[in-house]
């Protein structure tokens, strides 16, 4: 092989002395490149043009060969870093295919299933920026027709905010309450988050308690981005803003609720600040650019509606969204 | 994408003054030079957030981080100058609640 490269190379080199052309130097970059995926070291590729001149050049003087001799040494840590480069380019890919792993592990881990509810269209939506999710939606509902909802970021992205996201899950799960009070599940997470989380990261969440028989949602929120009722008689957008403190930052946390009665074709738009924080170059996205979004659709079902929404905000942003982005709409029927 | 931090510090009285964009990015920035305040005793920090135009949840962690651990050591956070951009964030996740904040009187909601 190295004896191979060693003839290969004294012929590129030999024809390039004789002529110096384009063609000549254009044949030894492509050498040069095969050289690469032999991991051939730079200190080696100077061993093989010594060797190749003495051949070629025999009468040279000794301080020409004393000088490659010189210029070998001075490679060697060039070596090192290339190969230090090499490594390091493994390594990247083994953490990709962990995180690719978490990403499934964590899809599995936060499934969560919708409510078949009478009345009721539900359309949701999330999409991480990275691969790990910081948003989190989770549902839980009974044979009694109560559905709760919940709708979460953690703060940052990726992993740590994908680790946290499992907490929430866990607490809601051994809660295990449709009919809950939004104060009291807020609560209960409140001290479970508390406990378990470093003082720079906090979670918010939105929490929202449906009755079917009586259509009347019951909701709280902990210092996330507020839902929005949209009114179908009156046409207007209403913030369902409700009093409460992130989640984690302190244990004495109480959380407001407010109750509203839904109507036909009422929405209540869920969501994250990866869907109204969303920049375009001219600024930022202001709510009533999605009010418009949802309005052009507010006949359709939610599921449509939600996807509109997502497929306008992402084109406006050159399909580059900077923060997870979740989006949960009911629509009354 | 940049942000500069000024901090000032005389006889526990922390004078700090914040320019840009706070956000994943920037945040670790300012994380840093305010972690250098934040365990000694009784700081008494005013931060003036009035040349701040963007701010995301990363930077409120930040600002909660750095006010948990001075209220635990005794001292006082006030953030001053917030737009009424800032001061809905605030507003909106509680903060503005437990927090000493002051909005700038005009444009506010």
């Amino acid at each position: 092989m190295v004896h191979k490269i060693e003839n290969q190379y004294k012929e590129i080199l030999n024809q390039y002395m004789q002529r110096q052309s384009e063609q000549n130097l254009y044949v030894g970059q492509n050498f040069s490149r095969q050289l690469i995926s032999e991991n051939i070291s730079p200190e080696e590729v100077i061993s093989v043009h010594k060797a190749a001149m003495q051949e070629i050049y025999k009468e040279l003087p000794d301080v020409v060969w004393h000088s490659f001799d010189f210029l070998i040494e001075m490679m060697i840590n060039y070596g090192l870093a290339l190969q230090e480069r090499q490594s390091l380019l493994q390594r990247q890919e083994e953490i990709r295919v962990e995180m690719d792993l978490a990403a499934n592990v964590q899809e599995t881990l936060l499934k969560t299933k919708l409510p078949a509810l009478k009345g009721l269209d539900i359309g949701l939506l999330s999409i991480p920026a990275r691969k790990m999710n910081g948003d989190y939606i989770y549902f839980i509902s009974d044979e009694e027709g109560h559905a709760g909802i919940a709708v979460a970021d953690v703060i940052g992205k990726g992993l740590p905010a994908a680790l946290c996201m499992s907490m929430v899950k866990f607490g809601m799960d051994s809660l295990n309450n449709s009919p809950a009070s939004p104060s009291e599940v807020l609560g209960v997470i409140n001290r479970v988050v508390e406990k378990s989380i470093d003082d720079s990261m906090f979670v918010s969440m939105f929490y929202g308690r449906y009755d079917a028989s009586t259509a009347a949602l019951t909701y709280g929120s902990a210092g996330h981005e507020p839902a929005i009722l949209y009114r179908s008689k009156t046409g207007e957008f209403d913030e369902l803003y409700a009093k409460g403190l992130l989640l984690g930052v302190s244990p004495a946390a109480a959380y407001e609720e407010h109750t509203v009665q839904l109507e036909e074709n009422d929405l209540v738009i869920m969501m994250t600040d990866g869907v109204t924080e969303g920049r375009t170059d001219e600024g930022f996205i202001e709510r009533e650019v999605i009010f418009e979004l949802i309005q052009q659709k507010k006949d359709e079902p939610a599921q449509t509606i939600v996807q509109h929404v997502y497929d306008e905000l992402e084109r406006m942003q050159n399909a580059e969204l900077r923060d997870d982005f979740t989006l949960v709409i009911y629509k009354k029927v | 994408m940049n942000i500069q931090v000024e901090l000032e510090e005389t006889d526990n009285k922390l004078k700090g003054y914040i320019h840009g964009e706070i956000d994943a990015h920037t945040a670790p920035v300012l994380r840093e030079k305010l972690e250098a305040y934040q365990n000694k005793d009784g700081v008494n920090a005013e931060l003036d957030l009035s040349d701040v135009d963007y701010m995301d949840s990363t930077g409120l962690g930040v600002f909660v981080a750095f006010y948990k651990s001075v209220n635990a050591k005794g001292g006082h956070v006030k953030l001053t100058g917030l737009s009424s951009r800032l001061k809905r964030l605030f507003d909106i996740t509680g903060l503005g609640d437990i927090m000493d904040i002051e909005s700038v009187g005009k444009g506010g909601n």
